[in-house]
């Protein structure tokens, strides 16, 4: 068993001119292709028991038992992790990060002139179930300036990382949201050359996952390589 | 009032996989340090038993800068050679202001690969960060070791830029692996 390698134009390069960032931390010689052996087709076990879930990273509870809400407008993303063949991935970590309604992240490195909410830190877990589907309340995160370039501004955005079942289907990426005027402008979007692949990045607002009275719905859903073909399947 | 339809979902069914996009520098967000030590007394590995090592290197861009803001991950065998055993051989660990990272782990053993050969004892790290819009990956492995020699994946990396893969022990359990992204001893990527 192994995993198929990208669709042309579908993944970034490590090179791309237009964010500074990737200059001085992009590979010059060309990468070793590998077989996939068991280290590659093989991944962590990381399951809710040990790795407990957060479903909703506005609202909770102190360990003194005080409630506690962010600041901002209350969204619900909701999606299936597949395959590319279709198959659901049951039992997915999904990790999620982002900044705050006002686009400053909890995070000491993040120097933008933005208020910090003490109620809102936008790190959380949640897992896939049966069909692959995973789910949770959140704030829509803020757009925040970067230095790239002159007047440069991210998207709005959550970051993602998913583990698949094999340490070749380990994925970071980030959801964006539906007609934000800064997705053209973006580098980070844009490094990805096929347009139909940027705009799976791009999550749908969905009313079938929008709770009445409580949050707005949006849908995203996330494909991990699937598996090839065994060799066998092209030799004459 | 009509309810209207849900929106079709954006990828559902078989399609390519989704883009990958960088990490960021604020990735810390799900930085939990305690799983740079794959040891922990609470985590999934206590009491099984092995031989106790860390792995530490540097990480340097093309200009010899530090990386302090990247994401390391570690995914290796137990000491039986198995991904399926009892031991849980993932770690995380954030760079530090020099750009060094350390995993406590047990060395694993060698690994089954194509066929009957044994892959030499590896670990599989990868590397995510801000201006990486997809990780790095390489593999770590171990000086002196007579299986070395015979790896498929180190007998496919030219001579030269071997040692780009091999770690060097300090001090008996101490394995150091430095690891440049980028310029002269650059080291050696892995497309998986
Ligand atoms: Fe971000």
């Amino acid at each position: 068993m192994s995993f198929r390698h990208p669709v042309p134009g579908t993944q970034p390069p490590y090179d791309a001119p237009d964010y500074g960032s990737t200059h001085k931390r992009h590979p010059r010689q060309p990468l070793l292709r590998i077989d996939q052996t068991l280290t590659e087709t093989s991944a962590p076990r990381l399951r809710e028991a040990a790795y407990p879930a957060t479903t909703n990273l506005a609202k909770g509870r102190t360990r003194e038992g005080l409630g506690w809400e962010a600041q901002g407008e209350r969204i619900t993303v909701a999606g299936r992790v597949l395959d590319e063949d279709g198959r659901p991935l049951p039992g997915a970590m999904v990790e999620i990060w982002q900044a705050n309604a006002a686009g400053r992240y909890n995070h000491p490195g993040d120097t933008h002139d933005a208020p910090l909410d003490p109620n809102f830190r936008g790190e959380g877990r949640v897992f896939t179930d049966a069909e692959g589907w995973y789910r949770y309340t959140t704030i829509r995160p803020g757009a925040y300036p970067w230095r790239n370039h002159h007047n440069a501004w991210r998207p709005v955005h959550i970051h993602y990382s998913l583990f698949g079942a094999g340490f070749a289907q380990r994925l970071v990426t980030q959801m964006y949201f539906p007609g934000d005027p800064l997705l053209p402008l973006d580098p980070v979007f844009n490094s990805v050359p096929d347009a139909a692949a940027r705009d799976r990045l791009v999550a749908a607002f969905d009313l079938a996952v929008t709770q009445p009275e409580v949050a707005l719905g949006y849908r995203f859903d996330i494909v991990l390589r699937g598996h090839a073909a065994t060799p066998m399947e092209h030799r004459p | 009032m009509t309810t209207p339809a849900p929106v079709a979902a954006p990828n559902s069914g078989p399609g390519p996989a989704t883009a990958s996009q960088t990490a960021g520098p604020y990735w810390h967000l799900i930085d939990f340090p305690a799983w740079a030590d794959l040891l922990r007394p609470d985590g999934p590995n206590a009491g099984v038993a092995g031989e106790r090592i860390t792995l530490a290197g540097h990480i340097t861009d093309g200009d010899g800068a530090p990386c302090p803001d990247a994401m390391v991950e570690i995914w290796q065998a137990g000491p039986d050679g198995r991904y399926d055993g009892d031991f849980h051989g993932f770690g995380r660990c954030a760079t530090d202001a020099a750009g060094g990272f350390r995993f406590t782990t047990l060395k694993p053993g060698p690994v089954r690969g194509q066929g009957n050969v044994f892959q030499a004892p590896h670990v599989a790290i990868a590397i995510f960060a801000r201006g990486l819009l997809k990780q790095l990956v390489t593999r770590l492995y171990f000086a002196g070791e007579a299986l070395n020699d015979q790896d498929p994946v180190l007998s496919a990396v030219a001579l030269a830029r071997r040692a780009t893969l091999i770690a060097q022990p300090e001090e008996a359990g101490h394995w150091r692996l430095d690891i440049r992204l980028q310029g002269g001893d650059e080291t050696v990527f892995l497309e998986v």
